[in-house]
């Protein structure tokens, strides 16, 4: 892996970190909304697949070192025996495949690519980890977890949309920048 | 320093970390296959005394799982109303237990400790050419670059509000994203001006023929 690379992956780690600083929205289940998923889909769709896979395995491994990254200042080996650990843990996945589903439809216009990668990474498979996670966690039966956690949907949804603005606004100022539409 | 570790001395302290992270996998799987309220009870029981044998101050560390108590009120209820109060009890207990127990190997573990200790278990990665200093390089560069960008996210709010503010304040993150990229494109170049990402063992002599 080149440097510029390194750089990359540890930027958009950093990116995600930063993005926790806004103050989270709380919400009923007590599972806040975030900016923080922003920052996963973005460096799925920015980075790649395997960059933004990377940069968000250094993320999670930082915070399970004991830096308090998470938003509201979580962190620490607590964070992966709670409730939300399956979303934690997801993070790596869902920016992978945000950046495969993003540079699969890159004859599309970037809001389009960007946005759908956003949708099944960010949503479909963070979700997949975050309803297993909840589940093992907490015990409940499958329907019960995914029935607590879909109260999320309408925040993650505007997520998506943001990365898809982000992305295509930044592809204007910075073509370079977008790792998915090149090649 | 951002870490949640906490430096003291203490009995927990001076364990390895290797040690502590091996208990701590070894508890979590014990606590799974626990099924009796008293067992329950009684390991929730032995980790609040190890928060107060670090001091009379031990007991307010516990205070880190505050973010999560709405949604334990929550799990509990459900659990209660669909199951019975005795398994809605055991998991409260099984999860305060196993999450106490996981922030107290982050509070008497230094991050470097935790660190060597995990390291070689990225060795196999090296074969996929990712070599263990550049991960450290990476590391290093990840920890630098959060105050930075909070910095940049900070300046960007407060020239937002004293222009008038507004509801559109996501509109902020196009600029911290050029702002980062652009920083992280100096930082590459800066890095590739001085010979780039060096091995330990490369003597600096070597640096300019590569």
């Amino acid at each position: 892996m080149k440097d510029q690379a390194l750089v990359q992956v540890a930027l958009y780690a950093a990116l995600v970190a930063a993005l926790g600083l806004i103050p989270p929205v709380p919400f009923v289940t007590g599972i806040p909304i975030t900016a923080q998923t922003l920052g996963v889909m973005l460096a799925g769709v920015m980075l790649g697949p395997w960059r933004g896979c990377l940069s968000m395995l250094l993320f999670v491994a930082v915070v399970a070192l004991g830096a308090p990254l998470l938003s509201g200042g979580r962190g620490g080996l607590g964070v992966f025996v709670s409730p939300t650990a399956g979303f934690i843990i997801g993070f790596p996945a869902a920016a992978l495949v945000s950046g495969v589903v993003a540079r699969l439809l890159q004859r599309q216009s970037i809001l389009i690519a960007a946005g759908v990668g956003a949708f099944i990474g960010g949503i479909l498979v963070l979700y997949v980890f975050g309803i297993v996670g909840f589940k093992w966690v907490t015990g409940n039966d499958w329907l019960r977890s995914v029935q607590v956690m879909a109260v999320y949907v309408p925040g993650d949804s505007l997520k998506v949309v943001l990365t898809a603005l982000v992305a295509q606004a930044v592809y204007k100022g910075l073509p370079g920048a977008v790792a998915t539409r090149q090649a | 320093m951002m870490t949640l570790y906490v430096h003291r001395q203490s009995w927990l302290h001076r364990r390895s970390a290797g040690l502590k992270l091996l208990l701590l996998m070894a508890t979590s799987i014990t606590l799974y296959a626990l099924t009796s309220l008293w067992a329950a009870g009684l390991a929730l029981i032995v980790v609040l005394l190890a928060y107060r044998s670090l001091g009379p101050a031990g007991w307010s560390y516990l205070w880190v799982v505050k973010a999560l108590i709405p949604m334990f009120v929550l799990i509990f209820a459900l659990q209660a109303w669909s199951q019975s109060v005795s398994v809605a009890t055991l998991m409260l207990l099984r999860m305060l237990t196993l999450i106490w127990l996981a922030n107290l190997v982050t509070l008497t573990t230094r991050m470097d400790a935790m660190m060597d200790a995990v390291m070689p278990l990225l060795a196999p990665l090296r074969r996929v050419g990712i070599a263990p200093h550049r991960i450290a390089f990476t590391v290093a560069l990840f920890v630098r670059f959060v105050p930075v960008l909070m910095a940049v996210l900070n300046s960007l709010l407060e020239a937002w509000k004293s222009r008038g503010g507004g509801r559109a304040v996501w509109r902020l993150a196009i600029p911290m994203l050029i702002n980062a990229i652009r920083m992280s494109d100096h930082v590459a170049q800066a890095l590739a001006a001085r010979g780039g990402v060096r091995s330990p063992d490369t003597p600096v002599s070597m640096v300019h023929s590569q």
